[in-house]
This record gives structure tokens, sequence and C-alpha cells, in this order.
């Protein structure tokens, strides 16, 4: 694979995983505990669709192949989208919401620091794009988990339940593909294992504080940059993709 | 002075104040039936826009470009925002928050009939900006002069986000009409059955509105039922004609001698019965409503027990 093939895919796998957590948030829209909560739940939400759209217009650009980001997003299957499978998670209650939000904002936070560094002039500007908003998110998501982890047993058991869940889908997000090495060894892409300390010395403090039991001897899912999914993915694109699909030739 | 005589001298004050295009503000006085008349009117507007924001979240996931939705999330947070400026906006008469949803809930305060109606297909989120946003705009630029100062200040607001909104619904509309004939079809059809219930919008005719006589005097409402939804035919007509869709009106047409145009009549018995609650969606979105803040009790009570924790905290630390 040339690096501009590489580059391509790795620019669409970080839109996919933006996309799929934008349409997650997005149906929040009036299901926050508070209509503020409400408004902020979409205005991240549109913050990660900026994200993807601007990942799958450069995606795009490098492929060169006539396809647009609205081909990218809307034209590919289940086992075509890279995204981790934490944000296929879906919105069980306030507690999976805020956890999963909090645990990919950790990852965020540290991984497009680092990307505002990459030797690609594009990607390091998405990224330093990326990152004044996901400095909010990250304070957003880490406010909300103080206030249901110290908060009322009831809260504190919720968020718990989640983490049992949710952990299962954290490992795969610092796993290297071939292209993950190959663009980190050229100083584009980030390199994982740093982001991966900084993740759990953030997290696991955090978790501390909160009396948080990390889950030990659980499933742990793998190769969402293989195409891997958990069955909710092909739910979510049913819905996404269904105008496209069903009136092929139509512009929108 | 007796308080029939204080009564007076206020009463003369509120009313040289409407007269003089002065804006009444939360710490005037003023008689009970204008304050009576707002919180109804207002917590409404508020209420709308808040459950206005479900047949369109009806096709948040379902958006057909990366484009259309952004458009489309950040035109349902818009509302959001708009719902919160209404309630902030109607607080200020003395009622919270919290009182303002469980009179929802109870059925005892009610929103824009719009919205018991279902959005069947992409065309609707058109139809919806278009027609239902388009008429919205009408009375509220109306109601950017109401004598209240909050509820005016809100207005000027809300205005400017609605005017993009009802300008990214007929660019929907545009688009389709200039797409397939697939994309027709659904666009003829959203207009068929968005056109009267946004006529309806503007309440019962003049003669049929009770409140209206009374809110014209107090300049909370500066422009009559009647007026407003033919100011809304005039404008919308052009555009329709425009992009090629037929208004689902035979009697519709334009009058020399008025300069305006003729409709047919409305079908004020539909009007009534979604009023009282028998809609398409009335049970639907009041239900959703009535969930979602359930499902939120949790997280808001732990949040406060936090913040609880957090004062007592400090407390000891003095």
């Amino acid at each position: 694979m040339e690096t501009k093939e590489m580059i391509a895919a790795y620019a669409t796998r970080l839109g996919d995983t933006s996309l799929i957590l934008s349409h997650r948030l997005a149906k929040l829209y009036a299901s926050g505990p508070t209509l503020e909560e409400s408004v902020a739940l979409t205005n991240i939400s549109l913050d990660h669709l900026g994200q993807a759209t601007t990942f799958y217009q450069y995606a795009a650009k490098l492929n060169a192949n006539g396809l647009n980001e609205d081909d990218i997003a809307y034209r590919r299957n289940e086992r075509e989208y890279d995204n981790f499978q934490l944000v296929e998670q879906p919105n069980t209650d306030f507690a999976f919401v805020m956890l999963r939000q909090y645990l990919v904002d950790a990852f965020n936070y540290h991984y497009y620091s680092a990307l505002c560094d990459s030797n690609d002039e594009t990607l390091a500007a998405i990224a330093a794009k990326a990152i004044k908003e996901v400095k909010y998110h990250y304070r957003h998501s880490r406010e909300w988990l103080l206030r249901l982890g110290k908060g009322t047993e009831e809260a504190y058991n919720k968020l718990d339940n989640a983490l049992v869940h949710l952990w299962s889908y954290t490992k795969e997000m610092f796993t290297p593909d071939a292209i993950d090495e190959a663009l980190a060894s050229l100083g584009i892409a980030v390199d994982l294992k740093s982001v991966q300390e900084q993740w759990e010395r953030d997290v696991f403090e955090f978790f501390s504080e909160l009396k948080l039991q990390i889950p030990e001897k659980i499933f742990q899912a793998k190769g969402c940059k293989e195409g891997n999914h958990t069955e909710l993915l092909g739910h979510i694109l049913c819905e996404m993709q269904y105008l496209p699909r069903a009136y092929p030739d139509a512009k929108w | 002075m007796d308080n029939n005589e204080e009564y007076q001298k206020n009463l003369l004050e509120f009313e040289r104040k409407i007269e003089a295009e002065e804006k009444i503000e939360p710490r005037d006085w003023m008689p009970d039936a204008y304050r009576h008349h707002l919180i109804r009117q207002m917590s409404q507007h508020a209420h709308s826009e808040v459950i206005g924001m479900q047949p369109e979240g009806n096709w948040v996931n379902r958006a057909p470009s990366l484009r259309s939705k952004k458009i489309l999330i950040a035109k349902i947070q818009d509302e959001g925002g708009h719902g919160l400026y209404l309630y902030y906006a109607a607080e200020t008469l003395g009622v919270s928050r919290d009182q303002f949803v469980q009179w929802l809930h109870e059925g005892k305060a009610k929103y824009s009939s719009i919205f018991n109606y279902p959005s069947l297909s992409w065309a609707d989120i058109g139809a919806i900006g278009w027609l239902v946003d388009g008429a919205a705009i009408v009375n509220q630029v109306s109601l950017c002069r109401t004598s209240y100062g909050p509820y005016s200040r809100a207005m000027v607001r809300i205005c400017k986000e609605e005017s993009f909104h009802q300008r990214q619904g007929y660019e929907i509309m545009c688009d389709m009409m200039n797409g397939t004939e697939d994309q027709r079809k659904m666009a003829q059809d959203a207009m068929n059955r968005w056109w009267w219930p946004s006529l309806m919008m503007f309440g019962p005719t003049d003669n049929d509105s009770p409140n209206s006589q009374r809110a014209m005097k107090w300049k909370i409402k500066r422009e009559s039922n009647d007026k407003l939804r033919q100011k809304f035919i005039d404008k919308t007509m052009d555009q329709a004609e425009f992009i090629g869709l037929t208004v689902p009106d035979p009697d519709l047409k334009w009058n020399e001698e008025t300069q305006h145009y003729d409709f047919g009549q409305i079908d004020w018995e539909e009007f009534y019965e979604v009023i009282k609650g028998r809609g398409p969606c009335n049970r639907q979105r009041l239900e959703t409503h009535i969930q979602s803040h359930q499902e939120g009790e949790w997280v808001r009570n732990s949040a406060r027990e936090y913040s609880r924790m957090m004062k007592e905290a400090k407390k000891e630390l003095v």
C-alpha cells in the first residue's frame, strides 16, 4: 500500500469513529436529564460530525476515485467501517452515554494532542481544530461522572453497571495495525502506546477517586480496524443509509 | 391612599407605558390578568419549541447527507435553545420551569397543535422548516414588538435563527423539486399534508378568538390571527409557485381588489379536535416528553446530591 492510500484509510477510520458516535449522540436531542443537557449533547454530536466530515473530505481527496465524503459515509457496508466498537454501544441510560463519552473523550484528548504534531499537515490541522472541541467534551463528561459516581447510590450503581459493559470495548482502541505502525514510523500517525499510557494514567486515577472497580477477566473485543463490529452497527447503518440506498440516483 | 386608589394609580401608569410603547419589565407593576395571559402564552410557546423537536428528531438519524444531517441537528438544537430562552423569560413572571413542565404533563398547558402531526418522509423536514417555521416567523416577528420586555428580547434572538430554519427548509424543498420523480412526489405529498395545519397555527379566526382582543389592547399581541395568516399565505404562495409545488386549495386565487390571495375554508373541526388532544400524535408526543423527564430523574437527583455534598465540604473548610 502506498503512503497516500494508508493516510486515506487512516483518515477514514478516524472519521468512522466520529460519525458513529455523533449518530448515537444525535438521537439524544430531547432525552437529556435537563433541557440544557440535551442541547449540550447535540452540540457534542455536531462537533463529532464536523470532525467526521473533514476526515472523510481529506480521504476523498487522497483516494481521488471520484467518491466524495457522502459516498464514504453512506455507501459502505458494516465490514468496510473501521470505527471503535465502543461508539456503537447503545444509549441504554445516561450512565452509559456519559461513560462511553468519557472513555472516548479521554482517548481523543491524548490522541488529538499528539496528532497536532503529525508530519501530515492536513491531519495536524484537523487535529488542531478538533482538540479545542475535545477539551470541552472531556471536561463535560468528567464533570458528569463526578456527579454520578459521587452523588446517589442509585447513580453509582448505574455507572458501575455501565462500566462492566463498556470496558469490553476499550482495549482495541490501543491495538495498532500495519497502517498505524507504518505511518507512525513516518511521524504521521500517533504512537498508540504512548496514548495508552496517558489514557490509563488518567482513567485509573479518576476511577479510583470514584471508587469504581475496573472489571477483570472479561471479554475484550478486538478487530475494529479489520471491520469487526458488534451486531449494533448494521442497524445503525440501515437507518443512516436508508435514503441514499433506497434512491441511489437522488441528490439531497 | 386606600387599596383601590393605589390600584387605579398603578393601572394608569401601566397603561401609560403600554400607550407610549415602553416595555413592561419583571419588577414593574402589572395587572394580574396581564401576568396570567403572559404565563399562559409564553409557557405554551416554550413547550411548543421543545415538543417541536420530536417530529424533526424522527429524521435525525436518517438525514441523507452529512450536510443535511448537520443542518438538522443544529436546527433541533436551536429549538431546544429557544425553549430555554422562553422558559427563562417566562420564569420572570414568578413561575418555575418545574411548574411549567408539570402543567404540561398534567395537560393543563398546551403547545402548538402543529406538532401533533407525524413526519412521514424526508420532505416533511423541508415542509416543517419552510411552512411551519415560516408561519411561526410571521407570528414571531410581530411578537418582537410585544409589550413584555423579556418576551420581546427573547423573540428578537429567536427570529434570527428561525429565518435560517425557514430558508433551510425551503432549500430542501427546492432540491427535491429539482430532483428525481420520486423526490418531487415526496415534496408535493409533504406540501399536501402540512399546508392546512400550517394555516391553523395562527389560531381561530378573529371572531372566534376570545383572548385576542385583550391581548391586543395590552400589546402582548400586535396583529390579529387573520391578518398574520393572510401575510403568511401571500408570501408563501409565490415561493410554492416558483418551485412548481401546488397548494392543496382549489379556492386559492389572487384577488386584484384586495391585493391578497383568497383561500378556502379551514377545517376548524380538525383544529379543535387536535387542540383537545385528539390529533394523530398528541398522546405520543406527551408520553415521550414525560418518559424522558422521568428517566432523567435519577441523574438530576445525583447531581443535586453531589452539589449538596460539595457545599457541605466547603463549609467544613471555612
